[in-house]
């Protein structure tokens, strides 16, 4: 791909003004769908972790759905729950609160598809660190709430971080479900792959373009997470 | 112990079924079959004239591949191989005119006008095309990169009306869902995709749609194995019992 490019132009290319509001769009929404995910995913994996309920269980599979899912059919999905005449929409909308077409319908399809990724990264992290510190902690007297940001979060911290970097990088790339359920407008919720897949219609050097600038951006994410892994693991001397 | 066995048993199954699934298909006659790019809004009425094709040639088989215009043509200059093209606009077909894919001069068979569509009983009340800059109502249309929305922006420019769309979509039967499940009050398509969704959708005519008429070309490639054959394909879209298809579904002629 790097060969392809028409660096002569690329920066021109990337420097227009629809690619800048795309970037700007895509990294707004990725880090709002991944504070949504922390939010959400954290108490879903500690339950899935912790608990021996038959019903969790089944429920388990169900968070992972999305997972193997095509984007498309996740599109569907939420579409169908929030959109105008959607199960829930019929209800947002007669509240006077409107998802359809917004900024926030594309949060919320980033925040459909990676997800999953948050919760499983944390989920294994949780197993292995087991609950033993907490018992002790519990035992000499500690509240659990102490616990939980004295002991529990500390150890949890590299899982959280590998798993909000996945969920970041996963909204970053997020296409099918957008296209499908947000719609693509300049400015609003028109992301960097949607504007690539517009752009690759009448200027092939563009997509380029910014496809490898999406690549720099992943690629930065995801060194940023090795590094941290190290510094984290090595900080804290987790094993 | 049983349980890993059995399940090696049922993946070996599928392997072999995958296997032997791909040695059938490298394994049947080539050149009886012809292979046709067609953009993705002739998808209903190709296949009706495909089955025409058929029977008229017995022996012979027609596979399509339906995309957007603009995608087949990046295909075919990447290499893919091809006995027809044919495009939903004359750009692309001179895309492909111009990357020396073409045997021969495209031919015009069919034309495609702009209409509006609304939710069935059309509640917003939308009468005309300057009705869609109406406050309030949440309009979709498509992206200018692409030929409806060049064709929207055409009748935009004509009737001096300046949409403030919800939604710019990079295909039209995006803009389709849109308006039938119910996201958006209106849409811009072309005719046939309103005929083709049915009743789910109002549909409102208007004048200017004249400005931006949408002219499909079609053509023999140079990749063709078998020219005549593919000749003969292009013969009958262009002829009357392809003409007979195409203005069921609501293509007007050329």
């Amino acid at each position: 791909m790097a060969a392809r490019v028409d660096w002569s132009r690329f920066w021109s290319l990337i420097t227009s003004n629809s690619s800048l509001s795309a970037l700007e769009l895509s990294v707004k929404t990725a880090a709002a769908s991944t504070a949504l995910c922390i939010l959400l995913g954290v108490p879903m994996a500690m339950v899935l972790a912790r608990s021996q309920s038959r019903v969790i269980r089944w429920a388990r599979p169900l968070i992972l759905l999305p997972l193997v899912l095509p984007p498309v059919v996740g599109g569907i999905a939420l579409l169908y729950a929030f959109g105008r005449l959607g199960l829930l929409g019929e209800y947002l909308e007669a509240a006077g609160i409107r998802i359809a077409f917004t900024t926030t319908a594309v949060v919320l399809a980033q925040t459909f598809v990676s997800l999953p990724f948050l919760v499983i990264a944390l989920e294994g992290a949780a197993r292995t660190a087991g609950s033993d510190f907490e018992v002790v902690a519990a035992t000499l007297g500690a509240r659990p709430t102490a616990v939980w940001w004295r002991v529990t979060l500390p150890l949890l911290a590299p899982g959280l971080a590998s798993g909000a970097v996945l969920a970041f990088a996963r909204a970053l790339g997020e296409f099918g479900a957008t296209l499908t359920f947000a719609g693509s407008r300049e400015g609003v919720t028109r992301t960097l792959p949607l504007e690539i897949y517009l752009q690759r219609e009448v200027d092939a050097d563009a997509a380029v373009a910014l496809s490898v600038l999406l690549v720099a951006v992943a690629a930065v994410v995801v060194i940023g997470l090795g590094s941290r892994r190290i510094k984290v693991g090595g900080a804290s001397g987790w094993q | 112990m049983t349980g890993i066995r059995r399940g090696l048993a049922v993946l070996s199954v599928l392997l072999l079924a995958a296997l032997t699934a791909c040695g059938s298909d490298s394994g049947a006659p080539a050149g009886r079959s012809l292979t046709v790019y067609a953009a993705a809004s002739l998808k209903q009425t190709f296949t009706e004239m495909g089955a025409l094709f058929e029977t008229d040639n017995p022996g012979w088989s027609v596979d399509f591949t339906f995309a957007g215009s603009s995608d087949l043509v990046t295909q075919l200059t990447q290499g893919a191989k091809a006995d027809v093209f044919a495009s939903a606009d004359t750009t692309n077909m001179g895309k492909a005119a111009a990357a020396g894919l073409l045997s021969g001069a495209p031919v015009n068979f069919a034309a495609n006008t702009l209409v509006i569509v609304t939710a069935p009983d059309n509640p917003k009340k939308v009468a005309s095309f300057a009705d869609l800059a109406k406050p309030g109502l949440s309009v979709v249309v498509c992206a200018p990169q692409v030929p409806c929305g060049s064709a929207t922006e055409k009748v935009e420019k004509a009737t001096r009306v300046t949409l403030d769309p919800v939604s710019e979509e990079s295909s039209v039967t995006d803009v389709l869902t849109k308006v039938t499940s119910g996201q958006a009050d209106a849409g811009v398509v072309y005719v046939t995709d309103a005929r083709g969704a049915g009743g789910k959708v109002a549909t409102v005519d208007f004048a200017e749609s004249s400005v931006a008429v949408n002219t499909y070309p079609i053509a023999v490639l140079t990749t063709a194995s078998d020219a005549e054959a593919a000749k003969k394909f292009v013969d009958l879209v262009t002829g009357d019992a392809g003409r007979k298809v195409l203005s069921q579904a609501g293509f007007a002629a050329p």
